[in-house]
């Protein structure tokens, strides 16, 4: 994973709420084996009309899309299926983080093991957020991990909540399974010390 | 309990269910990290988990605890012929590559045609794998069908796939608790799929982020277990992490004959510890959630959420100035104001991890027996495990249904997630036993109504959303 520091980019708005897994990439496109290779069909089905040319009303096809890494999203972001092919398609696609009221509990942390910024405001600051991108289609955003800062046009700033351990996890690109591994000896003795009844094998 | 937690957190003296099996899985927690959870049993499906494996191979290590790893095919295989090649080459190379996985890394594999093959949800406790007070964990949002029995289960993505294949375990943060009371008895016709409809209507379904639900209240300790895990399953459409049901002599009577369940002085032990896992006296849940059952009707979705749902006989909701309601009336097309009673349907299908089991077909059958599924109308019946469709096949059910004029089927998710072309066409309505109702879900432009296996059967009979309370049905719930 690619250390997530500071960065600025264009927001995109998609002001719709509950928007769930299933949307951000429909489980058709589960049946790869890879992880990448999923940003084509991100939004799939809003994206494209049936026939298979863009739909033009929808704002990934958009001009003001083009480059866009910060995707400013409704409430309850990513609930649904667990797939870890949502923020894949997502990081597949271009973005780099997601802003929004909430995200549903599994897809947040997909979305911190990949390097994908889950950046949670409050409600005054997401309408004002949207707001903003309808007035500008090219709105810019910095976003610095380290101050957990959210930099808006004229300078103001909003910070967003991160747990430390996910923080230093992104700054460093850490691998969290690094962090387990270290602690195999203390594993080991739990499994000592706890009855094992269970087994898979016959 | 197993042992004593080793955990940053004073273990209090009076815990709710969650709080017993998190203490006693608690490997280590430093401060300011999540916890290090053990994870006792490790459900494994192809479509989650070879990115999982290719990670292994990319480290080159192995899979810590395969006897504590379980694999089986489910969401991309066809539910036809299981005997024939996969026709679809993508979903065919991701079949053979659990396969090749599961050989590479000793993980045991219930395969197609094996016995043992089925939905995870459904064979993990079949086999007696699934256990109270066990931690279980898989890529799948609807583990949380495991804490039926009382253990501790969630969906992990497939980074975490690979952190518990190469550990057994994970890093945890713990969850708030919240206790979800059903007060009362339903009335005939309402299922354990109405209740938890009904939960899900009144919270939203971002609702229970951030917390374990416990079920609780004379509703529950009177379903039975298959009522239980159908709860537990969507307690994730509520946005809750996991849900779970105190064991009883329900659970354990279910456990006993079991194949891998312990036998002998092993069960006894383990009974005895099972027996003080149920919430203490006086613990304090963080939140409290009060529903009752006995004033609840069968329950039915009407949008592209399993939040936007309505007692069968109540009219659906105006959209009021709500985007979201008004996006979700066009996409389903249908009027605001009045029941979806009569709506008519093109597809039924009783199937999914929710309502496969054989209490579903049970009931389904019963009441569709000597009736005929209604003429334009197609019928999916998808039992969730070998073992289901065996039973189902042997008691007379499958021959119901297909005098009917469904479709009987073998095991697998089928129509819920639509990856092995059971699919709706666009357009098309579909009343369905599974769990999600999102746009797409069934298939790109399919409609579905959620609903029990009692309202999916009524509504084959007459061709549209009808009331299963209409058909006298003795005995269900």
């Amino acid at each position: 994973m690619q250390p997530v520091t500071r960065f600025r980019g264009k927001a995109v708005p998609l002001p719709v709420t509950d928007v769930d897994t299933d949307q951000i990439i429909p489980a058709r496109f589960l049946k790869t084996i890879e992880k990448l290779g999923l940003g084509g069909n991100l939004f799939n089905d809003w994206r494209f009309l049936p026939d298979g040319s863009p739909n033009r009303d929808f704002v990934l096809n958009q001009p003001r899309a083009e480059d866009a890494s910060i995707l400013l999203a409704g409430d309850n972001f990513g609930c649904g299926s667990s797939r870890e092919h949502a923020p894949w398609a997502l990081l597949g696609f271009g973005f780099r983080a997601v802003v929004s009221t909430s995200f549903a509990d599994i897809f947040r942390n997909n979305c911190l093991k990949n390097g994908l910024l889950p950046i949670q405001v409050d409600g005054a600051t997401h309408s004002r957020l949207f707001q903003l991108a309808e007035e500008d289609h090219g709105l810019e955003l910095t976003v610095d991990l380290a101050s957990q800062e959210l930099r808006l046009p004229g300078g103001s700033t909003v910070r967003f909540p991160i747990d430390r351990f996910s923080k230093q996890c992104l700054l460093e690109g850490g691998d969290q399974l690094s962090y387990i591994q270290q602690r195999m000896d203390v594993i080991v003795a739990y499994e000592r010390s706890s009855p094992n009844l269970l087994s898979t094998l016959a | 309990m197993p042992k004593a937690a080793i955990d940053s957190t004073v273990v209090k003296q009076q815990r709710t269910l969650y709080e017993k099996v998190w203490d006693a899985h608690v490997v280590s927690h430093e401060p300011g990290s999540p916890a290090i959870l053990y994870i006792d049993l490790h459900l494994v499906h192809e479509v989650t988990s070879p990115q999982a494996f290719q990670g292994l191979r990319d480290r080159g290590i192995g899979v810590r605890r395969p006897d504590r790893t379980q694999a089986t095919m489910d969401h991309s295989i066809p539910t036809r012929d299981q005997a024939l090649p996969i026709l679809d080459a993508i979903a065919a190379k991701q079949v053979e590559q659990l396969r090749i996985n599961c050989r590479e890394f000793g993980v045991p594999l219930a395969d197609l045609g094996d016995q043992a093959q089925g939905i995870v949800h459904v064979i993990g406790p079949e086999l007696g794998l699934t256990r109270p007070g066990i931690t279980v964990v898989c890529g799948d949002s609807h583990t949380s069908t495991h804490g039926a029995f009382g253990a501790l289960a969630f969906g992990i993505g497939t980074t975490e796939v690979e952190h518990v294949l190469a550990t057994q375990c994970l890093l945890q943060n713990r969850s708030k608790t919240c206790e979800v009371r059903f007060s009362g008895l339903p009335a005939a016709g309402v299922t354990a799929k109405d209740l938890i409809l009904a939960l899900i209507s009144k919270i939203g379904i971002g609702g229970g982020t951030g917390y374990v639900f416990e079920y609780t209240g004379e509703a529950i300790r009177a379903l039975s277990m298959e009522g239980r895990m159908t709860v537990c399953n969507m307690s994730i459409e509520g946005g809750a992490r996991a849900g779970m049901v105190a064991p009883d002599d329900a659970t354990f009577e279910f456990l006993a004959d079991k194949p891998r369940s312990p036998k002998g002085a092993d069960w006894d032990a383990a009974v005895a510890r099972w027996r003080d896992l149920p919430t203490d006296e006086g613990a304090v849940y963080d939140r409290i959630v009060h529903l009752d059952a006995s004033r609840l009707e069968p329950m039915v979705t009407w949008g592209t959420n399993p939040g936007m749902g309505v007692a069968i006989s109540q009219p659906v909701p105006e959209p009021n100035g709500d985007l979201g309601v008004r996006k979700a009336l066009d996409y389903m097309s249908i009027e605001p104001g009045k029941p979806l009673l009569g709506q008519p349907v093109d597809v039924v299908f009783i199937g999914s991890c929710t309502n496969s089991r054989i209490s579903d077909l049970r009931e389904a059958a019963r009441l569709i027996q000597g009736r005929k599924v209604s003429p334009g109308v197609r019928m999916l019946v998808v039992p969730g495990s070998e073992r289901v469709r065996a039973q189902a096949e042997a008691e007379g059910l499958a021959d119901v249904f297909r005098q009917a004029g469904a479709d009987w089927r073998a095991a697998g998710c089928s129509m819920c997630i639509a990856m092995n072309g059971d699919q709706l066409n666009a357009g098309q309505y579909c009343v369905s036993t599974s769990n999600r109702n999102f746009e797409g879900r069934q298939g790109k432009g399919g409609r579905t109504f959620l609903a029990s296996p009692l309202t999916a059967a009524a509504s084959a009979i007459q061709g549209a959303v009808a009331d299963p309370r209409q058909f006298v049905v003795e005995g269900a719930r």
